[in-house]
């Protein structure tokens, strides 16, 4: 079925209540740290206390002896062990035609530590507290090293790591230089800017927490991980670390509190605990608090960046030159390499016909937390940095901010940008347009002047970003540098009595999918949505999967099982078929009713489920029982959700206080399934944009390496009070290559709003002479930009 | 050291160590898992219960300092035959929850605000909510549940 067809199904488009929400909205959500066992211990980590220093010796005795403990292991236990280090699971290649640097990434430090937090040794313990008693008494030497953790400083500083001595991982480039350059040397006006793409940390509401589990009668392990995608989690941890045969272990992700990119990687402390259980010989759990998850969850952005854009006498972008440097932290992480090429300088041309853009990046290493793809992974980055000059380019050019952006506007699809990514389809005018008018754009003037009465400056913002999900092409991605593939996996189970159960590799950790995929399924098959259940999050119940992240659920996850329900239609009308006598090609399917075409003979889909397993009439001599199918699906490109988004903000001039007064997103996602689900996205992405654009940032002192921001008393979350209502829009035209039409609407509102929300900040500072500002816009930071232009 | 309190309308004792935590207690010693640990700085609000007619982070309060307290954990909240309270009914209805891992602290919270100040303006409400954190909703769709949940159980 195309995606034309499937809008039209009945319930596309409908804002079913979800089906997941009675077991949350009862207590009864089962997160790893409530599930039950016997024989149950409890671990905790020895962390380092410094951010850069070498471990001259680790005395475990006293921990040993302390009551309760079963086992402490450190760095040379898992080096007996032969357990590898953690992979990274894309190689860049160097400008240079090297691979990437790509160090030891120990699950347990070997000699040295190399940032606050990183894992020096378990301690399992009877009780938890007689873990993190004995964690005390473990007693390690350091020879504390100088630490860097500004990516600015890297290249000058103490050596990391033995493999880059100067602390360069790779420098990556897209992108015709001579070309640009050639495009420079022709412009009209040229506008420069330098930003910093702040530190965040993720932090989903439920901490990372695991539980490690051996069974010595038929060696198996079990290991329940509070992961967005299992079957990767165990690919990485028997493949690449552990030497395990993938059968013999099982990879539970039961209820997720939240994901945003945290709980894609294999983490140390999972393989820990996996390898500890069998050790121990027994179950083992481990639940980060909040402070560890500050330390040791990998964190997101932290890039800075020069950039320039040429433009013509009438505003027409020419050229585009990007140069950033961006922090991986101590190690990589699994997909930290991708983030800042790949997922970055490739939407740089971002809705543009900007004909010639260069990108150049230099990743390196310093002695802070890895960093990973954190909600937008990349794209914020660059939608940021180019939405930020866009806006700088209308003010010093007079064109007006959505003016210069409709002129430069691409118009004609498939457009082929000239950093690789072919966008298939969008209408960015008409989001725009819609954008402007929820906006209430034309009562700005008015809103301004009310504003000035009370003493407040108040200023409007765009942002027009553009962004590539459905992650991805195996093919391509592959040439690009992915270890994995990146296809999804789904498996449609037809029950005899005509109810299914659908097993996807895409993992629900918020996102609705137990709603949204049975809403597909049910309106494919005619059946109500409560005849279909969802399972997720299990690689002993689910064949295969490479799990949630880049807004790919639908899209990958989604088109996978409409390709099993495909063949589950198509065998199903074989067999309705030869229960009315008719041929195969006679039948025709809709509203769960088989029918043969220009009869009035029909059969509901339920006696057809229930032919297939007692399967008295019926063709065995050509067609198997059962009714039971199993799809892949690799996408033939990336998916192109896109959209403007206009701030409003309010700023007290004397106190640097900044207001959201008004905040409007329009957006194109193709087609909606469940429209309640897509908004509650984008809400979900906002708040984490505009939390980066005026609360979070991650802080580790300059000198000393510490994590300043280490609990919620120090870095700032977004709460109720700091925001109006948002209002929503959508525009939609439907992705042309998967048969949903769908684009995927889950990092859309983290990538879209910060630089709405600076670019309003700035507006409304500009009569102050303020014209440059990095995020987030706190009132400390807005009242010293306003007085520094006073100065 | 023994503590007797009241959880959800049942008499209970629990056998714990003087440091135990109220949240401990209802999770480790009733295994009332619903009521969720987010935080260890009394920030977040995923550990909400009301002991004695209040909204309570019951990670910040000692198992002691509930003795003979009447606590109502959100395991508790619906009516014995599953029927949701309204609150809970309105999160569903709102879309108000996303991964759930807030909602049992967040519900809480807010059948209190709502007992509290039945007509709350949606900026009191998000000002009440101050001390809950979700990192999924964007706030908009509980502040609309808050708003439909102060109106149902008022009828």
């Amino acid at each position: 079925m195309g995606a034309s067809d499937f809008s039209k199904l009945p319930h596309i488009g409908e804002s079913l209540r979800r089906k997941e929400d009675y077991r949350f909205l009862t207590g009864a959500g089962q997160y790893t740290d409530d599930v039950q066992m016997a024989n149950m211990t409890h671990a905790y980590f020895v962390r380092s206390p410094h951010a850069h220093a070498h471990i001259k010796s680790i005395d475990k005795k006293a921990a040993l002896a302390a009551p309760g403990v079963i086992g402490i292991f450190d760095g040379q236990d898992v080096a007996g062990d032969s357990i590898n280090g953690l992979p990274c699971g894309w190689l860049i290649t160097d400008t240079s035609g090297q691979p990437m640097k790509e160090p030891p990434h120990p699950i347990l430090a070997q000699g040295k530590v190399r940032y606050v937090g990183d894992h020096v040794a378990i301690v399992v313990a009877e009780t938890l507290e007689q873990a993190r008693n004995a964690a005390e008494l473990v007693h390690v030497d350091y020879d504390v090293l100088p630490a860097v953790v500004d990516v600015r400083d890297a290249a000058k500083a103490t050596a990391l790591h033995e493999v880059a001595p100067d602390n360069h991982c790779y420098k990556w480039a897209i992108g015709d230089k001579a070309q640009v350059d050639a495009a420079f040397a022709k412009a009209a006006h040229i506008t420069k800017l330098d930003l910093i793409n702040n530190r965040l940390v993720p932090n989903p509401m439920e901490p990372r927490a695991a539980i490690g589990s051996y069974n010595r009668a038929n060696d198996e392990y079990t290991l329940y991980v509070s992961n967005q995608n299992p079957h990767v989690e165990r690919l990485l941890m028997t493949a690449f670390v552990m030497g395990l045969p993938e059968h013999k272990v099982r990879v539970i992700a039961p209820d997720v509190g939240g994901g945003f990119g945290a709980k894609i990687y294999l983490y140390a402390e999972d393989v820990c605990l996996t390898w500890a259980s069998k050790k121990l010989n027994r179950n083992i759990r481990w639940t980060c608090d909040r402070s560890e998850a500050f330390l040791s969850d990998a964190h997101g952005r932290d890039h800075a960046s020069h950039a320039e854009m040429a433009l013509d006498k009438d505003g027409h972008f020419l050229a585009l030159k990007v140069h950033t440097h961006a922090n991986l932290g101590a190690y990589l992480s699994t997909f930290s390499t991708a983030v800042p090429t790949i997922l970055y300088a490739t939407l740089l041309a971002g809705q543009y016909s900007t004909p010639q853009v260069y990108v150049e990046v230099d990743a390196w290493f310093t002695n802070t937390a890895p960093v990973d793809a954190y909600r937008g992974a990349g794209r914020p980055e660059a939608t940021y940095l180019l939405e930020r000059l866009v806006s700088r380019a209308a003010w010093e050019t007079g064109i007006g901010q959505d003016e210069i952006r409709k002129r430069n506007f691409v118009k004609n699809f498939p457009y082929q940008t000239p950093v690789a990514l072919q966008y298939d389809t969008g209408d960015f005018h008409a989001c725009m347009n819609e954008s402007q008018k929820l906006a209430d754009v034309a009562g700005f003037e008015k809103r301004k002047t009310a504003s000035a009465a009370k003493g407040l400056l108040r200023g409007i913002g765009y942002s027009s970003y553009i962004e590539a999900c459905g992650i991805a092409p195996s093919n391509i991605a592959g040439a690009l540098g992915a270890r994995a593939g990146l296809f999804e996996c789904g498996e449609i189970r037809v029950h005899p009595t005509g109810s299914v159960t659908v097993f996807t590799g895409s993992h629900s950790h918020g996102q609705g999918h137990e709603t949204t995929f049975a809403q597909v399924v049910a309106s494919r098959l005619g059946i109500p949505v409560e005849n279909v259940d969802i399972v997720h999050g299990d690689t002993g119940r689910v064949p295969f999967g490479m799990g949630t992240y880049g807004s790919r659920s639908i899209s990958v996850g989604g088109a996978a099982i409409m390709k099993a329900l495909d063949k589950i239609e198509s065998k199903a009308k074989k067999i309705a078929a030869h229960l009315m006598e008719a041929s195969d090609t006679d039948i025709e399917f809709a509203n769960g009713e088989f029918s043969v075409k220009g009869t009035d003979k029909k059969i509901p889909f339920g006696q057809v489920a229930l032919t297939a397993y007692v399967p008295h009439n019926y063709p065995l001599d050509k067609l198997e029982p059962g009714l039971n199918e199993t799809a892949f699906y690799d996408p033939t490109n990336f998916t192109f959700p896109a959209g403007t988004y206009i701030a409003e903000v309010e700023v007290n001039p004397n106190t640097g206080e900044v207001k959201l007064d008004r905040f409007t997103a329009v957006d194109d996602f193709g087609t909606i399934i469940n429209p309640m689900i897509v908004e509650g996205q984008v809400h979900g992405g906002l708040v984490q944009g505009i939390g980066q654009a005026l609360l979070e940032r991650c802080v580790y002192d300059r000198e000393t390496g510490q994590l300043l921001t280490g609990s919620f008393m120090d870095y700032a979350m977004p709460r109720a009070d700091d925001f109006p209502e948002f209002k929503i829009g959508h525009v939609c035209t439907p992705c042309t290559h998967n048969p949903l039409g769908t684009k995927g609407c889950g990092e859309a509102g983290a990538i879209g709003s910060p630089p709405a929300v600076i670019n309003a900040v700035l507006d409304a500072l500009a009569p102050l002479g303020v014209k440059d500002l990095d995020m987030p816009a706190s009132p400390h930071r807005v009242w010293e930009a306003i007085q520094a232009a006073h100065a | 050291m023994q503590t007797h309190l009241t959880v959800n309308g049942k008499k209970v004792t629990v056998e714990a160590a003087p440091n135990t935590l109220l949240v401990q207690a209802l999770r480790e010693h009733l295994h009332l898992t619903g009521t969720h640990v987010g935080c260890d700085t009394a920030q977040c609000g995923a550990c909400t219960v009301i002991v004695n007619g209040d909204a309570v982070k019951s990670c910040n309060m000692l198992l002691a300092q509930a003795a003979d307290a009447q606590i109502t954990t959100i395991e508790g909240l619906a009516k014995p035959d599953g029927t949701m309270h309204p609150m809970q009914a309105a999160f569903k209805e709102c879309h108000g929850l996303q991964c759930g891992f807030c909602t049992p602290g967040m519900v809480m919270s807010a059948v209190d605000l709502c007992k509290k100040h039945p007509n709350a303006s949606e900026q009191e409400i998000r000002e009440q909510l101050e001390g809950n954190l979700c990192r999924c909703t964007g706030y908009q769709n509980i502040v609309k549940a808050v708003q439909h949940g102060a109106a149902a159980m008022k009828s």
